[in-house]
C-alpha cells in the first residue's frame, strides 16, 4: 500500500511537470500579449519594453519556464501581472469556494445520474426507461451556460426561490450545485444504466433471487455495489470535464471561485493566474483520479492495488 | 453394532410421501413470431429423500423445468399449462411475497456456475447469513453459527476463516461446496441441483457427488439432479426423466432406463456416451515427428514493488518434452491448471518458452519473422468454444477461407471452390457458405472451425478442448470426423482435454500432466490399461461410470487442494524425472 503510494505519487509529480511545461508552452505562443494588457493602449515602445524585461518576458522561452519552474517547486505560484498579488494566496483566498461547489455538484451528479440509471435498468424498455435515457441525452447534449442561465432564470428570476447569484448560505449554493449535477448526470446515468443491466443479468443475481431475498435486497446489497465499480473510475477521470463546468458555472452565477478567477484571468491574459489554476485543476484531477483508485478496493475485494 | 447397520440406520429411504408434483407443465416464450413453446407436457412426482434425474441435451427444456418450480423464470418466459404442487402448496398460483418466502426454504437450488454464482463483493459468510436471515428470524451472531455448522457440513477446510473470505479467494470446488451449504442450510424439502458438477474437475465432481450422496442420506432431501451427463446419472439418481425439445421422451428407473431403454433417442443418447474402455486399437501407420517438443519451459511474470520487477512466477509449464508423429492423435489430460492449453498456446507461437519447439524439423527461434509465416501454415489449432472462434459478422465461407487470404493463397474462384469442398469434408453443404455463425448450431460451428483449421492443409491440428462445449450426441459426431479426416489426410492431432473417456476413445498415445509436468505418458493402452503413477489412477477412478450396476471401489479421498504453481524467482517445484517402465512408457518417479 505504502508502496503503491509512493509510485502514484512519483507519477502525479511528472504528471503535473508534463501539464505545467505544455500550459507554458501554450501560453508562450499565443499571439496575446500580456505586456500590451499591463501597459495599456496608449503606452509607449519604451515602456512597453521596460514592463516586458521588467516581467522577464523578453527572456527566451526555456528560460521563462526553468524561472517558473524554480519558483514552483519552492511553493512560489508567481504574482499576478494586473493584480500585483501572490496567485498562491489569490488561488487560496477562493479555493473553499470552489471545493464547496464541486462538492454539492459532484453529490447532485452521483444522486441524480445513479438514480436515473438504476431506475432505468430497472424499468428497462417501459416508458419510464426511455423518458429518462431521453432527459440524460438532453442534459449530455445541452451547452453548460445554457442549462445555468435556464435554471437561474426559472428558479431565481421567475419564482424567486433562491438567489440569483453570489456566495454564503446554502441556498446560493443549491442552483449553481443542481447545474453542475444536471450537466454531469447523462453520462453517469447512462454509464449507471447499461452497468446494472449486465450485473442484474448475474448468475449471483439469481443467487441472490433463489435464495428467497427481497427485491429490494437483490437490488441494493447484491446489484448496485457491483454495478456501480466502473461508476467510481469514471468519477476520476470526469472531474477534468467536471472543472470546465465549474468556469462556466462560476462566472454564471458570480461564484466567487477558481473557476471566476481563471475566466478573468484569461480576458486579460494574466499568465501567473491562469498557469496556478491549470496546476491546481490538474492537481484535482489527479487526486480525483488516486482517490477512485483507492476507494475501488473497498466495494470490490478482487482489487489489489499494487 | 457393525459397520454395516450403522450405514442403514442412517439412511433415510426414499418414501412415498410425494413432496413435489409436476403435472402436464407447459412453458412458452414469448417472441416477436409468437409464442414458441420450451416445456410441453412435462408430468414427474419426486418422493422424500428420492434423487430424480432431468437428463437431456441442451435446448431439452431441463433447465427452463427447474427455474418454473423455483419461480425464477426469465420475463418473456411463462408457465402457460400444468401445475406444480410442493406437498399441499400449488406454486403457479402462489403472489410472489409468499413465493418468495418459500423460495431458499423450502426448495433450494444450486447452479452450474461455482465461479460466477457467488456474489464477488461479499464474504461468504455474510451471503450464508443474509440466506438463513430472510426466512428465519435469528439474531445475525445465530445465523453466523448456523453458517459455521453448514460449512462444516459440507467438508470445508478452516470452515471458520472461510466465512470472512470473497469467493474469489476459493477454488471452484470449494465455491460449490458454499453454494450447497447456502441451499442446505434452511434444511429444504427439495434441492434442485442444475448440472452442479459440470464445471468442476473430475476429482472434484467425485468429491462433490459423494457429499450430496451423504447429505441426502443425512436430511432426507428430495434432489432434482439436472444433467447432460449419463455417467452422472448412473452414479447419483434412482429415476431418470429423459427429455428432448420439451417433452418428456421416457421416464423409469436409473437400472431400466440404462438396461433396457424404451425410447430410440434414450438408446442413442447412451451409445454416445464416451466410455472408459471402448476406444478401439488403431490401425492408421503413424509416421516421422511432425512436432517435437523437448525441455519446453512456460512461466508467466508476476510483478510487484515500486519499480514493477518480477518477484514471483507461474510455473505453467515445466520442462515438458514429448512428441506428435504424422498421423497420429496424442492427447494431453489433465484437470484445470496443470499447463496443457499453455503447451498448446507455446506450440503456435502465442505464448514466449524457453526450451525447443519444432515444427516439420524447424523451430521458429530459428527463422525469421517473415519465414515463421510460412512455418505458421502447418499448425492450426480448433478452440473450446466456437461462438466465440468466430466472428458473428463474417459468412462462414469468408471466415474459412481466410486464412487462404492472409496466406494470398489461390484466387477468389478458387478459393471458393476449396471452401466449399472443405464444407464437403466437414459434412456441411456447399450452400450455406454465404450464411453467418449465428445460423449454424454449436456442432455444425464447430465443423466450420475444424475447415477453418484444414483450409491451410496443415500437419498438425491442436484441438484445444474442442468438443467439451458440445452436447454427448454431437460430440462423439465430431470426434467421429476428426478420426476420418485423419485418416483422409494424415494429419497429426494434439487433442488436449480434461475428459479421461473422450482421451481414451480417440488417442493413440496419451500424457498426464499435473501442475505444469507429465507425470505419465504412454500409449493408450499403456496409460489406461496399466496406469502407474497415483494421479492417473485418480482421475481414471473419478470417472463417473455410465452404468448403474457399476459398484465403485472406495477410494482414498484427496487432502486439500491442488498446490499453487506460483513461486518466487528462482525457486519452483521440483522436477519430476520420468522412467521407462517398459515399451515408451514413462512415468514419474
Amino acid at each position: 500500500m505504502a508502496v503503491y503510494l509512493a509510485r502514484r505519487l512519483g507519477q502525479a509529480a511528472l504528471i503535473l511537470l508534463g501539464v505545467s511545461f505544455i500550459t507554458f508552452f501554450l501560453l508562450y505562443v499565443l499571439p496575446a500579449d500580456p505586456v500590451r494588457q499591463i501597459a495599456g493602449r496608449s503606452a509607449t515602445a519604451a515602456t512597453v519594453e521596460s514592463i516586458r524585461r521588467q516581467l522577464g518576458l523578453d527572456q527566451p522561452f526555456l528560460v521563462q519556464y526553468w524561472h517558473y519552474l524554480t519558483g514552483l517547486l519552492q511553493g512560489d505560484l508567481g504574482r499576478s501581472y494586473l493584480q500585483k498579488t501572490e496567485v498562491a494566496s489569490l488561488i487560496a483566498s477562493r479555493l473553499p469556494a470552489t471545493l464547496q461547489l464541486m462538492a454539492g455538484g459532484i453529490v447532485c451528479e452521483l444522486v441524480l445520474g445513479l438514480g436515473m440509471g438504476i431506475a432505468a435498468a430497472l424499468l428497462r424498455g417501459r416508458a419510464t426507461d426511455q423518458v429518462l435515457m431521453m432527459t440524460s441525452f438532453v442534459t449530455v447534449s445541452a451547452p453548460q451556460f445554457v442549462v445555468s442561465l435556464l435554471l437561474l432564470y426559472v428558479f431565481a428570476v421567475q419564482l424567486g426561490w433562491f438567489p440569483i447569484g453570489g456566495y454564503g448560505t446554502f441556498a446560493h449554493l443549491v442552483l449553481p450545485a443542481v447545474t453542475l449535477g444536471i450537466i454531469g448526470s447523462g453520462w453517469y446515468s447512462r454509464m449507471m444504466r447499461s452497468s446494472m443491466i449486465d450485473v442484474l443479468r448475474a448468475d449471483y443475481i439469481r443467487t441472490a433471487r433463489a435464495k428467497g431475498l427481497s427485491r429490494t435486497r437483490v437490488v441494493l446489497r447484491h446489484a448496485v455495489p457491483n454495478a456501480i465499480l466502473p461508476v467510481i473510475a469514471m468519477i476520476g477521470i470526469d472531474i477534468g470535464i467536471f472543472m470546465g463546468g465549474i468556469v462556466v458555472v462560476e462566472s454564471v452565477f458570480g461564484w466567487p471561485g477558481i473557476g471566476q478567477l481563471a475566466w478573468q484571468a484569461i480576458q486579460r491574459v494574466d499568465i501567473p493566474i491562469i498557469m496556478g489554476v491549470t496546476l491546481v485543476s490538474a492537481c484535482a484531477i489527479v487526486l480525483g483520479n488516486l482517490v477512485a483508485d483507492l476507494v475501488a478496493p473497498l466495494i470490490d475485494p478482487r482489487i489489489r492495488l499494487r | 453394532m457393525t459397520a454395516l447397520s450403522t450405514i442403514t440406520s442412517g439412511t433415510t429411504a426414499p418414501d412415498d410421501t410425494t413432496v413435489l408434483a409436476v403435472e402436464g407443465l407447459r412453458v412458452s416464450v414469448r417472441t416477436d413470431a409468437g409464442e414458441t413453446t420450451l416445456v410441453d407436457g412435462l408430468s414427474f412426482a419426486l418422493r422424500r429423500g428420492e434423487t430424480l434425474a432431468i437428463a437431456g441435451e441442451s435446448g431439452s427444456g431441463k433447465s427452463i423445468t427447474s427455474l418454473a418450480v423455483m419461480g425464477l423464470l426469465p420475463p418473456a418466459v411463462r408457465v402457460t399449462g400444468g401445475t406444480i404442487r410442493l406437498k399441499d402448496t400449488d406454486l403457479l398460483s402462489l403472489p410472489e411475497g409468499r413465493m418468495r418466502s418459500l423460495r431458499g426454504d423450502r426448495v433450494a437450488m444450486i447452479f452450474q456456475e461455482p465461479m460466477t454464482s457467488l456474489n464477488p463483493v461479499l464474504t461468504v459468510g455474510a451471503q450464508l447469513v443474509e440466506a438463513i436471515r430472510a426466512h428465519e428470524p435469528v439474531s445475525r451472531g445465530a445465523a453466523r453459527t448456523r453458517a459455521l455448522e453448514a460449512l462444516k457440513a459440507v467438508r470445508l477446510t478452516q470452515p471458520e476463516q472461510r466465512l470472512d473470505q470473497y469467493p474469489h479467494e476459493l477454488s471452484g470446488g470449494m465455491r460449490q461446496r458454499v453454494m450447497i451449504a447456502m441451499a442446505l442450510a434452511l434444511r429444504p424439502e427439495v434441492l434442485i441441483a442444475d448440472e452442479p458438477t459440470t464445471a468442476l474437475d473430475v476429482t472434484v465432481q467425485r468429491e462433490v457427488l459423494d457429499l450430496l450422496r451423504d447429505l441426502q442420506r443425512d436430511l432426507g432431501t428430495a434432489i432434482i439432479l439436472i444433467t447432460h451427463d449419463m455417467g452422472v446419472v448412473a452414479e447419483m439418481a434412482g429415476r431418470v426423466v429423459v427429455m428432448r425439445h420439451g417433452r418428456m421422451v421416457e421416464t423409469a428407473s436409473t437400472l431400466d432406463v440404462f438396461e433396457r431403454p424404451a425410447a430410440d433417442y434414450t438408446r442413442d443418447l447412451l451409445a454416445a456416451v464416451p466410455r472408459i474402455g471402448r476406444g478401439k486399437p488403431r490401425s492408421s501407420a503413424i509416421g516421422e515427428p511432425v512436432a517435437r517438443l523437448d525441455d519446453v519451459v512456460v512461466r508467466f511474470p508476476v510483478r510487484s514493488g515500486l519499480f514493477g520487477r518480477v518477484t514471483r512466477q507461474v510455473h505453467a509449464v515445466e520442462h515438458v518434452s514429448f512428441d506428435v508423429r504424422r498421423g497420429e492423435t496424442f492427447s494431453l489430460v489433465g484437470e484445470s491448471g496443470c499447463g496443457k492449453s499453455s503447451i498448446a498456446r507455446a506450440v503456435v507461437g502465442l505464448v514466449p518458452h524457453q526450451g525447443r519447439i519444432e515444427i516439420a524439423g524447424t523451430a521458429f527461434a530459428d527463422l525469421r519473422p517473415a519465414d515463421q509465416k510460412a512455418l505458421r501454415r502447418r499448425v492450426q489449432i480448433v478452440f473450446q468454444d466456437p461462438m466465440a472462434a468466430l466472428d458473428p459478422r463474417m459468412t462462414v465461407g469468408d471466415l474459412v477461407a481466410e486464412p487462404l487470404v492472409i496466406h494470398r493463397i489461390g484466387s477468389p474462384a478458387e478459393r471458393r471452390a476449396r471452401v466449399a469442398d472443405l464444407f464437403r469434408h466437414v459434412g456441411l453443404s456447399a450452400d450455406q457458405i454465404d450464411r453467418y455463425p449465428h445460423e449454424f448450431s454449436g456442432g455444425q460451428r464447430q465443423r466450420i472451425c475444424i475447415a477453418r483449421a484444414l483450409a491451410l492443409k496443415p500437419d498438425l491440428i491442436i484441438a484445444d478442448e474442442s468438443v467439451s462445449a458440445l452436447d454427448v450426441s454431437v460430440q462423439a459426431r465430431v470426434l467421429d470426423l476428426l478420426r476420418a479426416l485423419q485418416t483422409e489426410f494424415g494429419i497429426a492431432i494434439l487433442f488436449i482435454s480434461h475428459d479421461m473417456a473422450v482421451v481414451e476413445n480417440i488417442s493413440d498415445r496419451v500424457a498426464v500432466m499435473y501442475l505444469g509436468q507429465i507425470v505419465e505418458l504412454g500409449t493408450r493402452a499403456q496409460v489406461f490399461g496399466d496406469p502407474r503413477h497415483p494421479y492417473t489412477r485418480r482421475l481414471i477412478e473419478a470417472v463417473p461410470v455410465p452404468d448403474p450396476a457399476h459398484v465403485r471401489a472406495p477410494t482414498v479421498r484427496l487432502a486439500g487442494e491442488v498446490p499453487s504453481p506460483v513461486h518466487p524467482v528462482g525457486g519452483g517445484p521440483a522436477r519430476v524425472r520420468l522412467v521407462d517402465v517398459g515399451g515408451g512408457h514413462l512415468v514419474a518417479e
